[in-house]
């Protein structure tokens, strides 16, 4: 099934990407050209087949309840977590203002 | 003295030991060679400051009599790996001059073990891509030239790319790559060097910058299977931060390293056979199952039915779960923000990831998001997750007949810069060896084999079964013994 470009700026809306008409107009072919490709797949018969769902058979574990078990994924962390922000404020991250 | 940078990472590691050259002196002449190689854009940060300090740990620690596994061995660090202090981009703009406050736990592994880092090496952005194109710091050029008398600057492959340059080029004696889809595999090929990587969950992928994290996995680079074998010792193991990590214990693939293939069957897939093949790629292919047989192993066709939907299955994965973990580049928590004029909150996040993601990673958010949304889903993603356990239980089959499989790496030996740029679907078909290993989380490992009509190097791949690291290595070794693979990119950089 061929998307066109309304899709195509639907798609970039939905994975929040600004793109202009030009970009449009070109993904659109992009796009079509890998989707027509993938959809070689619909052939293959997946009856009775469940979708994988781990690669290798693991087990998720459950770690202990402990606070700040792991010293680099615990808390009191937060000047490092905000030394890359872009726009820091108060020891907060910063952004536009969402409530008018 | 010798060039040190000629040296394998084992004969430093034994060198040094022996006190036959100062961790110093092997420093000094690899921050040489990255110094002087500038033009191949292999690094996007050099770091000699970093292997002169671990270097200098190592000489002291020989004289204390403290020595670690791999004191005063230097290597390149792949840049999607979180280095402290160090910045770390995934060569995206996205992430230009964001400087982590951790350290990836397999860059962490390797420096207790006393390793030194030279550089951030550059890659596809986000490790999304077959050639090294799509960096946001520009193309890595490959040290491989045709001997045709042009100097059209070839593909190192990718994404590892700076990588596989880096090594080829004598620049660092080894390094770490990341493989999502062949991305240790195929630059190895196209560079003349080696490159494992090992069962989905043997190394942690924390502090590794995601692109699709069910495929992901790092592994070493280097130039012969030994120093393989040596790296991924280091750099696996289990990690309670990574919820995918096996909980096993690491095997001592080095000490077990034996080209005796006796009682071994070697599988040939008979649908890697591609109409239209370069006949160089059939012929190396041939000469491969010839060498393992002379190493003692029987040989057996063997059948993968679904192999010609691993591409396309793997082309709705990796998009699908690259859309979901890109979608914290917000501009919000680190890395880039751009923020119009009198925006809003979501009028920044689109400006953002439109200024700061390159178009190959728009275009697979992009198709990500689609084959996500609802009324897709099932059609795209669903079906491809069942084609997924498919292709496992092709290899799970083929594994009841035989201990390991031979394949070329890739379809092709190196293609020259920009052409391949225009069409997405032809660099996608570049990994059509690669990717139903990274599908299945098998170990696969490239080794060089032979030259083709253009000199260019060719790899040859084996596939072993689920934790079988030792049967890869092993088979690795016995090709790398008969085909005498000795050459190298003739310096013209």
């Amino acid at each position: 099934m061929a998307i066109d470009q309304d899709t195509v700026r639907k798609i970039a809306s939905l994975a929040r990407i600004a793109i202009s008409d030009a970009e449009a107009a070109a993904m659109e072919g992009e796009l079509n050209g890998i989707l027509g490709w993938v959809e070689q797949l619909a052939e293959v018969d997946v009856t009775g087949v469940e979708p994988m769902t781990a690669v290798i058979p693991n087990k998720l574990r459950l770690r202990d309840d402990v606070v700040d078990a792991d010293p680099l994924t615990g808390g009191n962390r937060r000047d490092d977590i905000l030394a890359n922000a872009p726009a820091p404020q108060h020891g907060f991250f910063g952004v536009p203002k969402v409530i008018e | 003295m010798s060039d040190l940078t000629n040296l394998t990472v084992a004969q430093i590691r034994d060198g040094h030991r022996a006190g036959d050259f100062s961790a110093v002196e092997v420093a000094e002449a690899f921050n040489a060679n990255v110094a002087g190689a500038k033009v191949l854009n292999a690094f996007i940060v050099e770091t000699p400051d970093h292997a002169i300090a671990a270097a200098k740990q190592a000489d002291a620690d020989r004289a204390a009599g403290t020595l670690k596994p791999l004191s005063g061995v230097p290597i390149g660090m792949k840049d999607l790996f979180a280095t402290h202090g160090v910045q770390t981009t995934a060569a995206s703009h996205m992430l230009e001059g964001f400087v982590p406050r951790y350290e990836s736990t397999v860059s962490q592994k390797l420096w207790d073990a006393g390793c030194g880092m030279l550089g951030k090496l550059n890659l596809d952005q986000f490790a999304m891509g077959s050639s090294n194109e799509t960096s946001y710091f520009g193309n890595v050029i490959s040290p491989w030239r045709r001997k045709d008398g042009g100097n059209a600057a070839l593909a190192p492959g990718g994404s590892s790319g700076g990588s596989s340059a880096a090594i080829a080029a004598r620049l660092c004696p080894a390094a770490t790559g990341t493989d999502t889809g062949g991305s240790i595999r195929q630059p190895a090929a196209f560079t003349g060097i080696s490159g494992i990587k090992p069962t989905y969950g043997r190394c942690s992928r924390w502090g590794i910058v995601a692109f699709a994290s069910s495929l992901d996995q790092a592994g070493p680079m280097a130039r012969d299977v030994r120093d393989c074998a040596i790296l991924l010792e280091t750099m696996a193991g289990f990690d309670p931060k990574d919820a995918t990590s096996l909980d096993l214990p690491v095997p001592n693939w080095e000490a077990a390293l034996s080209s005796d293939l006796k009682g071994k069957k070697v599988g040939i897939p008979k649908e890697y056979r591609l109409d239209g093949i370069d006949p160089d790629i059939d012929a190396m292919w041939d000469a491969g199952i010839a060498m393992l047989k002379d190493a003692g192993a029987e040989v057996v066709e063997i059948s993968l039915p679904h192999t010609k939907y691993a591409l396309p299955a793997y082309y709705i994965i990796a998009p699908a779960e690259a859309s979901s973990n890109l979608a914290r580049y917000d501009g919000v928590r680190y890395g880039l923000r751009d923020l119009p004029q009198g925006a809003g909150l979501q009028d920044m996040y689109a400006a953002t990831r439109a200024e700061g993601f390159g178009p190959e990673v728009k275009r697979r958010i992009m198709i990500g998001t689609y084959v996500l949304s609802a009324g897709f889903y099932d059609a795209y993603y669903t079906q491809a997750q069942k084609v997924r356990t498919l292709i496992a239980r092709d290899f799970n089959t083929a594994f009841e007949s035989c201990d390991v499989i031979l394949a070329p790496t890739a379809p092709s030996a190196a293609f020259g810069l920009g052409e391949k740029t225009a069409d997405p679907l032809s660099m996608y078909l570049n990994d059509v060896f690669a990717v139903p290993a990274s599908l299945a989380g098998l170990p696969a490992m490239s080794v060089p084999a032979a030259l083709n009509r253009e000199g260019l190097p060719l790899g040859l791949q084996i596939i072993g079964k689920a934790f079988d690291e030792q049967g890869v290595l092993n088979a690795g070794l016995a090709i790398e013994e008969r085909a005498g693979f000795t050459a190298r990119a003739e310096k013209w950089w």
